[in-house]
């Protein structure tokens, strides 16, 4: 291709790849700048931006960012794109495609926005990114409508779920159990109840995945559970006969990334398949559940396109999404603030990546949730983590994860507590997944407002879900 | 009183039960809560006392230098991992022939040195007679990777790096112990073994490291390697972790 250049105060701004262009139009972050491919100024990044917005977006047809001979992600959304889909706006440049976004969003008109999703590339979902304001990703996310379904419906207007996180450091029966009830007391869990095994092995996954089921069975609860252990693990449970609900793994947005997960696209075809198989939903038959976050492609070192540049990270993260919506997941969800400040410094930086990936993501298709999260090392602390959750109820995000007291005592950083879940659901009217809400009601749960009620210990209520620590 | 509450207090470290104002935190929980993570914080942020590291370290009767990283500050150390693998320009350490290399390294918490990295040092010490040890080096704005350039130039078989892990909400001075054969430039993570979490008296004792870093050391003298290979005592370190 040609060099594309945009002037800025009469200084020419040269960019001779639509690598570059896509890298150096991106918000400051610092794993672009740790890769070496950011913006070296922010005049350089508005010229970027300013070439990005007049590409026109069959650009991303035509020219790949990794390769597809390279790369079996490229060829996998290449592959099964659907050009009717994207008929609506395939004569538009991506600076046009916003104000298209914004306008439909405007008018309230979720199909228009929805109906993209199979025909878009993750990297034109990435492109347009870029040049939104933080507000925009808002305004667009919430009219961008992905529901799915396994005991409960995830991704319905007026909802925010949670994932229940009951992690243990050493995946104690007694420890998860306490915290499992904890969290179900709080009205979280209506995404999923799932747990990161501190041990990665089929047995100690099918303990846990009993440990859940019995929970589940014991009061009828509306929803799913997941261990949160390797595909291949999941697997080895699967041909024991585990009660397995959704089979989860981390993606990412290259074949090398995925490599480095220890993953193939044939093997996740093949976990996906045998997860289905078993027929364990009621409302619906999304059985996958991915996991991913911005920078773990450079992380894993696999992070170079066409021309061996490296690729920005927010780029590589929507490939992740081209990934997963392959498999019609469940539940799909950012880990926005975990990998750390090398490649999300501070809050701005996180709040904005959750933004974006919560936005590239229902735009693509999937039933998008975040982790809203910190390590100690990033410059976050939970007024920041108010703010994008507020921020992502106000976008329509499918769900959120919770684990009591913020304090993940397994995984040792901090997502947001039961009780954020509550003040997000309250401050923006949100409610749990449907068939989860008549559980609440049910279990007496919640009062007649639909508030989760403040329990004591000898509440019948809640006797009758502790009985279950005992 | 005992209630079901407690039940689930006492079942899990996790800050189960916490009660609610209503939807949010009760103030004492949500100040438990501030105080537990302005501890990491300023674990991460407070710069490592050299001067008494330094001076604890010399009651071993070893030679202490100071060396410092290309990262010239702490933002720069958390956003350039790379730079906090290399040495800064110019850095001058004396050649030899060592059988180990000690370098005790701020990491991620300058605190858990100044705690817990003399004391540890000395317990090792007293389990190598007959070790030839180099000088030790302390290194401010330091990765676990640092530890193979200072280890090539002082020129040691082996080089162990106790560095200060990253805070959690409950354990802001955690030091870890890396073992690399061979250190140079370039080594992967694969080919270190760790024993994590030295801190007493909550984590692992002194002594008790230091036995399984005797142990680790000597196995690893005899195979010639360290890592994944090395499996005896300790783990191998998981990718990323340096």
């Amino acid at each position: 291709m040609t060099a594309r250049r945009a002037t800025l105060a009469g200084h020419t701004y040269e960019f001779p790849s639509l690598v570059e262009v896509m890298a150096k139009a991106t918000p400051a972050r610092s794993g672009d700048v740790l890769a070496g491919c950011a913006a070296t100024s922010e005049a350089e990044r508005v010229a970027a931006q300013t070439v990005l917005a007049d590409l026109p977006l069959t650009t991303f047809l035509d020219e790949q960012v990794v390769g597809y001979e390279e790369d079996d992600v490229t060829r996998l959304v290449l592959d099964t794109l659907d050009a009717d889909a994207l008929a609506p706006v395939r004569s538009h440049t991506v600076g046009e495609f916003r104000e298209w976004l914004l306008a439909r969003a405007a008018a309230g008109d979720e199909a228009a926005i929805s109906g993209l999703a199979r025909g878009l590339t993750p990297e034109i979902a990435a492109a347009v990114s870029k040049l939104m304001r933080n507000a925009d990703l808002v305004a667009v996310g919430r009219r961008a409508r992905v529901v799915t379904g396994f005991r409960s419906t995830l991704g319905l207007p007026g909802r925010l779920a949670s994932r229940l996180q009951p992690n243990h450091p050493t995946d104690d029966a007694v420890g998860v159990t306490a915290s499992l009830l904890d969290g179900l007391l709080h009205g979280s869990g209506d995404a999923v109840i799932g747990i990161n095994p501190a041990t990665d092995s089929p047995a100690q996954t099918i303990a846990l995945l009993e440990l859940i089921d019995a929970v589940i069975s014991r009061y009828e609860i509306p929803t799913q559970s997941c261990v949160l252990a390797h595909v291949t693990t999941t697997l080895r449970a699967l041909e024991q006969g585990a009660p397995v609900d959704l089979v989860f793994q981390s993606v990412a947005g290259t074949q090398g990334g995925n490599e480095g997960f220890g993953v193939t696209l044939a093997l996740l075809d093949e976990a996906v398949a045998a997860t289905r198989e078993l027929r364990r939903g009621t409302v619906g038959d999304n059985v996958s559940y991915f996991e991913t976050g911005q920078g773990s492609a450079l992380s894993a070192g696999a992070h170079l396109g066409v021309g061996g540049a490296p690729v920005d990270q927010q780029t590589l993260e929507c490939r992740a999404y081209g990934v997963a919506r392959h498999y019609d997941p469940l539940l799909v969800n950012t880990v926005v603030g975990f990998i750390g400040p090398e490649y999300l410094y501070d809050a701005k930086q996180v709040i904005r990546a959750g933004l974006e990936d919560h936005f590239c993501g229902k735009l693509l298709g999937l039933p998008m949730g975040v982790d809203v999260c910190y390590t100690n090392h990033t410059d976050v602390d939970p007024d920041d983590t108010d703010t994008l959750t507020l921020l992502l109820g106000a976008a329509g995000c499918s769900f959120v994860i919770a684990v009591p007291g913020s304090d993940d005592v397994m995984l040792h950083y901090q997502s947001l507590s039961f009780q954020d879940v509550l003040t997000a659901r309250q401050v923006l009217d949100l409610k749990p997944a449907p068939e989860f809400e008549a559980w609440l009601q049910k279990m007496d749960l919640v009062d007649a407002s639909g508030r989760v009620r403040e329990l004591t210990a000898d509440a019948p209520q809640a006797r009758a879900l502790l009985a279950a620590a005992r | 009183m005992s209630d079901a509450f407690d039940t689930l207090r006492a079942a899990t470290r996790a800050r189960v039960a916490l009660g609610r104002a209503g939807d949010g935190l009760p103030t004492a929980r949500l100040l438990e809560f501030r105080a537990a993570h302005a501890a990491a914080r300023d674990a991460v942020h407070s710069p490592l006392d050299t001067a008494s590291v330094v001076a604890a370290l010399g009651t071993t009767g070893l030679d202490v230098l100071e060396v410092a990283s290309a990262a010239p500050d702490r933002a720069t150390y958390l956003q350039r991992p790379d730079l906090g693998r290399q040495l800064a320009e110019g850095t001058e350490l004396p050649g030899g022939e060592h059988d180990l290399a000690l370098v005790v390294a701020d990491g991620l918490s300058p605190r858990a040195v100044e705690e817990h990295a003399a004391g540890t040092v000395t317990a090792v010490l007293e389990r190598l007679t007959g070790w030839s040890v180099a000088p030790l080096v302390v290194a401010t704005q330091a990765r676990v990777a640092l530890g193979d350039p200072v280890g090539e130039a002082l020129g040691a078989r082996i080089v162990v790096v106790l560095i200060g892990e990253r805070p959690g909400l409950s354990s802001a001075d955690s030091l870890g112990l890396y073992l690399t054969f061979g250190p140079r430039t370039g080594r992967a993570d694969s080919e270190r073994n760790c024993i994590s979490n030295v801190r007493p008296p909550h984590g692992l004792g002194y002594a008790q490291a230091a036995d399984t870093l005797a142990g680790l050391l000597l196995a690893s003298r005899e195979l010639g390697a360290s890592g994944v290979v090395l499996k005896d005592e300790g783990t191998a370190l998981p990718p990323g972790a340096g």
